[in-house]
């Protein structure tokens, strides 16, 4: 490529000629994001308050092993050494969390919260070394569309559980009859606002009819590539939206377990 | 609004670098920057140059930050500025300067004439004409609103503090790739020499320069990252290249 000389003006972190307060946005992202980090982590680890009634907490599900009714596969298998920290969250969570790490919007939002690259736009950065993302390690977030499909598979368990959060259990009689509580809303909105995040993806996008150059030659690729786009254009609200659902989901399901709160019934 | 207003305007000396220079101005209702920049060349200062052509956000020729923000001075009102404090104006810095507030942007252009050329398929009537789906040309007329002002470009970090420029082409060029590549009726196949000599991995979708576009394209969504993903099609997903020798 033919490329004349650019005088690039020296820079160090944070330079810039901006009068807004162009670090407020990276920082509440950080700060939301570290928080986020930080609960999800600890609530990973308990390994226990994860269900009430017929709720489980999103973070728990699928239980594969465990001790409560939930569990698909019984108890936790002996064959899993003693010391090895256990939770049926700690099976699952890499799952969706790398779902989320490896997502273009978040990439963009963490590579200025986290790594300053940029701060900001316009904002001078502390590095002057680059290597984006055709190279290791971050040429691996190309895996991101791998982890898109593990994350629609969680979103038919997660909707299996707002089914289960329909049933309640007398404890009296012990019959099983229909109601719906306000876990039960919380976590129909956590699927309804994990559906707007995942299918509205940039690489669901792509696979459902991005691919194609006349995608109207594809009916079916067609209405989805158009549903798909619809919600890629709000990406980042349901990204932010989700997340927040997903942890005030278990929030909720712990704190009723614990019996600090109490489940609202509605029905 | 305040009848007068300081504007730090960028000087480029003839020996090279360049320093700001304040001037103090009547400013009014309705005007903007590049209004203000014409008003200080008409009274204090005929040897500031400035590019300009249409006044009106759709030539792309008067770029420039304003208080350190890359913006069309001709689309900045000064009701959205705080007069209260002088304003800055200065070049592209991603660019050479030329003088004053006039940059070199031809790297741009010498950049573009890499892409491969629009190749359209055979004609699809005896006429010598094709047949499109409104929907499908929709797609790449978005990137046709391109008025080529350079703002992403200059905004881009890989350009602006890395100076990237012999391996990455930048937005404005990866836009151009994309109306070609995803146009309905072109055969060309560019996703080869986006990953290779255009560098698009470099892009780490901070999404500066869809922000910056006066013209509301989604750069980042509709034209970077789809032209990324054709690339992981092809070179990093092992199943999609599986399914394709398949298929052929």
């Amino acid at each position: 490529m033919d490329v004349i000389p650019v005088t690039i003006t020296s820079r160090g972190l944070g330079s810039t000629a901006r009068r807004d307060v162009w670090w407020a946005t990276p920082l509440a992202i950080f700060v939301g994001l570290s928080l986020f980090i930080v609960y999800a982590t600890w609530a990973a680890f308990q390994n226990a308050h994860y269900t009430y009634g017929p709720y489980l907490s999103p973070f728990y599900s699928p239980e594969l092993f465990g001790d409560s009714p939930h569990a698909w596969l019984g108890p936790k298998p002996a064959w899993i050494p003693a010391w090895v920290p256990f939770s049926p969250a700690l099976l699952i969570l890499p799952f969706p969390g790398l779902f989320r790490v490896t997502c273009y919007y978040y990439r963009g939002a963490y590579y200025k919260s986290f790594w300053a690259d940029p701060p900001a736009c316009a904002v001078g950065e502390p590095r002057g070394s680059y290597w984006g993302e055709g190279s290791f390690p971050l040429v691996l977030q190309n895996v991101h569309r791998y982890f898109m499909w593990i994350a629609v598979g969680f979103l038919f368990i997660l909707t299996y559980d707002v089914w289960l959060a329909l049933w309640f259990t007398d404890a009296a009689t012990g019959a099983t009859r229909f109601g719906i509580g306000l876990g039960t809303i919380l976590l129909a909105v956590n699927v309804v606002l994990l559906t707007g995040y995942t299918l509205g993806c940039h690489v669901m996008r792509h696979i459902v009819g991005g691919a194609h150059d006349e995608v109207s030659k594809h009916p079916v690729c067609d209405r989805a590539y158009a549903c798909s786009s619809a919600l890629n254009a709000r990406h980042q609200l349901y990204a932010w939206l989700s997340l927040f659902s997903v942890a005030f989901a278990d929030v909720y399901v712990r704190l009723c377990s614990m019996g600090i709160w109490t489940d609202l019934r509605i029905l | 609004m305040i009848p007068e207003a300081t504007f730090k305007i960028w000087r480029t000396h003839p020996g090279g670098g360049g320093t700001f220079q304040s001037f103090r101005t009547k400013v009014s209702e309705g005007m903007v920057v590049l209004d203000v920049v014409h008003r200080i060349q008409a009274e204090q200062a005929p040897d500031l140059a400035v590019r300009w052509n249409c006044k009106a956000g759709k030539c792309g020729s008067c770029s420039a930050e304003i208080n350190g923000n890359p913006r069309l001075m001709c689309m900045t009102r000064l009701s959205e500025l705080n007069l209260w404090e002088p304003v800055t104006v200065e070049p592209m810095r991603t660019f050479p300067p030329i003088k004053d507030l006039v940059t070199d942007v031809s790297w741009n252009f010498r950049v573009k004439k890499g892409i491969a050329k629009f190749a359209p398929r055979p004609a699809d009537a005896p006429d010598g004409t094709w047949r499109m789906a409104q929907r499908d040309i929709d797609r790449v007329q978005e990137f046709r609103k391109c008025i080529e002002c350079f703002l992403c470009q200059d905004v881009c970090h890989v350009l602006r503090d890395h100076a990237k420029h012999e391996e990455f082409i930048g937005p404005r060029v990866l836009t151009y790739a994309a109306a070609l590549e995803m146009h309905p009726l072109d055969t060309a196949d560019r996703i080869p020499a986006m990953k290779a000599q255009h560098g698009i991995g470099y892009c780490n979708i901070t999404k500066c320069c869809t922000k910056v576009c006066p013209e509301h394209i989604r750069i980042t969504d509709n034209a970077i990252i789809p032209l990324k993903e054709r690339v992981v099609s092809r070179y990093y997903d092992p199943v999609t290249r599986l399914l394709r020798v398949f298929k052929s």
